[in-house]
């Protein structure tokens, strides 16, 4: 009996101490934020990453395996503003896990340290799959994946606060790298500046902010509704009025529509990776850059 | 530079005002050195001043610029943490509006041979006429409390409360209690509502075991393995509101179920959940449609007990996971359900009570395949195993033919958008022995208001 009591101590002692090793549950909505949670966070943290960069965030389905992991979450990393509004409240309500409940500090949403744009003056859908919070996709500028950094890094260090000099610290070797990043992407994107671009779904106000593309047209007549045959005709008949040098579309969406128009238009597409995952080279955050940029500058040419 | 600029008009005046004073003696002119160099200081003293003054401006131009991205930073703060009105509070609304065109070969008197069904059974009426408008509204409570109803307003003016129901929001653990009005958590179709799903009507063998959709007074509980694997546990308690009944007055319960469900994914592109639960209900009085040996059309009455299994999947697939372009799902769901009791045959005229005891099954399995936005196509099997019915003395009036009843469906809907839709549904309906029913469907599902998040 005395040993069974003892055993039993033990594998409790073991256990505790092995959930107190265990590292930081993170579940993060978009590949965007697991990457930076990964950065930040290093092995201090286990990131899940919901969705994939093949897949349109708007539209997830609410599966088995994102509510097992919900369950088990210590902190959700989500973009916020209603991105994830057609899933997310369902797994956060089914999961049993009041730690993760919005606002409490192990949930985060990342819009809400940026300035969000195109917050739309009416509210009306008849105007197609708005936000009222302002448009979601923020991550394609670097300068806010900076200030999400800032703001995940104390996030972090306050739900975790054993660990909290290493989140700062690698946070400080991050944001160096970064800036430092941010100063080559911004100097080798220079002849992007004023160009004028077509985009296939509003999904890129942030990137245009920073490397001052101008956006002519776009091919869904309205926001998060397919192209119709009938609105591309006239975006091209725009276009041979008003000129673009390229189309520009997520790695998600679907070719065709941009393909029909960039033979007519005689313009070239630019498939941007928009999340980490989204291509070859955008393996990680910097990477994600690097060939945006990259991808941008060779339909300039 | 300013100060500069003093000093020269200072040495021009020292130049120009000699050869003004000229042949003036020597202490005037030491008079007057001593006047400018006193000019000399105040002046210096002037522009020391200024420079001061112009370095405070400058400095407190830097602080402002620094307090005004300061500013920025807690105007976005402030943006996220907003909601100023009394409004802002208000919970989320939301509106299902739905209506129906049905064409029938069959007239509406709608029983499924040889099982005693209540609740919603059958396809409703021909012709126009509105289908279930649904009003939603749910918010969380507080920090421990979600809640919310779903009352249903039919097309023949009365109102339903569907879901009335608060749950828990902060309990640990994985564990979540539910408690009021709510769709039972058995099966997998059972707890989504009607605008959800895929076919105009719910499969047969729901409409002969579960009287269509099966929603109780009670309470639940539901509990998240902490597993990578998705399982779930639960367990109700309830009045046994079964089948259109009103449940006992006494106390205790009318109805106990269990369930389990497991989940997970395959790669990226699949998903799946599969089931097993067991609902045991004491029907009171539950009525149902029949036709009896004469071929009169009578209304039965059933009190006892019920006990039901049922087995239920879906699998879902999507290229990549990306529902936006293609998309396909499959469900399937066993019931199985063993009654024993007394049933009164006719309860409107010859009202003869007798034993009765039943085992019978069910099944369907539909597929569901979006083959290009907005657009899906669906089909559906629906059969029906008539098992073995004892009517005891009720036997004369009831046979016990063994009729196996079934049904095809298909489906061809549209979406515009994420809420609007348009449904073309045809079906060739076997549910009652001897009078196959060729049905036209044409519905619209719309949804107002609050983003509602679909389960899966």
């Amino acid at each position: 009996m005395k040993t069974l009591i003892n055993t039993l101590l033990t594998a409790l002692i073991l256990l505790s101490m092995q959930s107190a090793q265990a590292a930081l549950n993170v579940f993060a909505c978009e590949p965007e934020w697991g990457a930076l949670a990964q950065e930040l966070g290093g092995d201090k943290v286990s990131v899940y990453v919901a969705t994939q960069a093949l897949q349109d965030v708007h539209h997830v389905q609410a599966r088995p395996s994102l509510l097992a992991k919900m369950r088990s979450a210590n902190l959700v990393v989500c973009t916020g503003a209603e991105l994830e509004i057609g899933w997310l409240p369902v797994l956060l309500q089914q999961a049993g896990n009041p730690a993760i409940q919005p606002g409490k500090p192990a949930y985060f949403e990342a819009s809400n340290y940026v300035q969000r744009l195109e917050i739309p003056q009416r509210l009306d859908r008849a105007e197609g799959d708005i936000h009222p919070l302002g448009n979601p996709h923020i991550q394609t500028d670097p300068h806010n994946i900076a200030k999400v950094g800032d703001a995940l890094t104390q996030r972090l260090a306050e739900i975790d606060p054993a660990n909290a000099a290493m989140y700062q610290a690698r946070h400080k070797d991050f944001a160096q790298r970064w800036q430092d990043a941010i100063k080559r992407w911004e100097a080798q994107a220079a002849p992007l500046k004023g160009v004028a671009i077509v985009v296939q779904h509003k999904g890129f106000p942030y990137i245009e902010n920073w490397l001052g593309l101008h956006e002519v047209a776009e091919l869904e007549p309205k926001p998060g509704v397919e192209p119709t045959s009938t609105h591309l005709a006239k975006v091209l008949a725009q276009l041979q009025q008003q000129p673009a040098k390229m189309i520009i579309r997520a790695a998600y969406s679907d070719e065709r529509a941009s393909q029909w128009l960039a033979e007519r238009a005689k313009i070239p597409v630019v498939v941007l990776p928009y999340t980490v995952g989204g291509s070859e080279r955008a393996k990680d955050l910097f990477g994600l850059f690097d060939d945006s940029v990259q991808r941008l500058l060779d339909a300039n040419k | 530079m300013i100060k500069r600029t003093f000093k020269t008009c200072v040495a021009l005046a020292a130049f120009t005002l000699p050869g003004m004073a000229a042949a003036n003696d020597s202490a005037e002119l030491e008079k007057i050195r001593a006047e400018i160099q006193q000019m000399k200081e105040s002046y210096e003293g002037r522009i020391q001043n200024l420079e001061n003054k112009l370095q405070a401006s400058l400095t407190s131009a830097g602080k402002a610029q620094e307090s005004a991205a300061k500013a920025e930073t807690a105007a976005i703060e402030a943006s996220s943490h907003t909601p100023a009105s009394a409004n802002a509070f208000n919970p989320g609304i939301s509106l299902i509006l739905s209506g129906i065109y049905a064409h029938r070969s069959q007239n509406s008197d709608s029983h499924i041979s040889g099982f005693q069904a209540g609740g919603d059974v059958g396809p409703g009426l021909r012709g126009f006429s509105l289908a279930e408008s649904e009003l939603g509204i749910y918010s969380n409570i507080d920090h421990y409390f979600y809640g919310g109803i779903n009352a249903a307003m039919h097309a023949d003016d009365t109102v339903s409360v569907e879901e009335a129901f608060v749950q828990t929001s902060a309990l640990p653990y994985g564990l979540t209690v539910k408690g009021g009005r709510f769709f039972s958590g058995v099966g997998y179709l059972n707890e989504q509502h009607a605008h959800a799903w895929d076919f105009v009507d719910s499969p047969l063998a729901y409409q002969a075991f579960l009287g269509g959709q099966y929603g109780d007074d009670g309470v639940q509980l539901r509990w998240i393995a902490p597993t990578d694997t998705f399982v779930e546990l639960g367990a109700e308690a309830g009045r046994g509101r079964i089948a259109g009944t009103a449940g006992r007055d006494k106390n205790g319960t009318g109805m106990g179920s269990i369930f389990a469900h497991v989940g997970g994914d395959i790669g990226i592109s699949n998903s799946w959940r599969a089931g097993l639960s067991y609902l045991r209900t004491s029907a009171h009085e539950r009525e149902s449609p029949d036709l009896d040996a004469a071929g009169s059309f009578v209304t039965n009455s059933f009190s006892g007990t019920s006990r039901l299994w049922i087995a239920d999947f879906v699998w879902k697939y999507a290229p990549n996971g990306n529902f936006n372009y293609t998309n396909f799902k499959l469900q399937g769901e066993y019931l199985n359900r063993h009654e024993d009791g007394s049933l009164t045959y006719d309860i409107h005229a010859a009202n003869s009570t007798a034993g009765y005891s039943a085992d019978q099954s069910g099944w369907y399995v539909q597929g569901v395949y979006q083959f290009m936005p907005y657009w899906r196509a669906g089909l559906r099997y629906d059969r029906l195993d008539g098992g073995s019915v004892d009517y005891t003395t009720n036997s004369a009036n009831l046979l016990a033919t063994g009729y196996n009843p079934q049904r095809v469906s298909l489906m061809l809907d549209f979406s515009p958008s994420e809420f609007s839709r348009i449904r073309l549904q045809l079906a060739q309906d076997k549910s009652r022995d001897n009078a196959t029913d060729n049905q036209i469907f044409v519905q619209y599902i719309m949804s107002l208001g609050a983003h509602g998040a679909h389960k899966y």
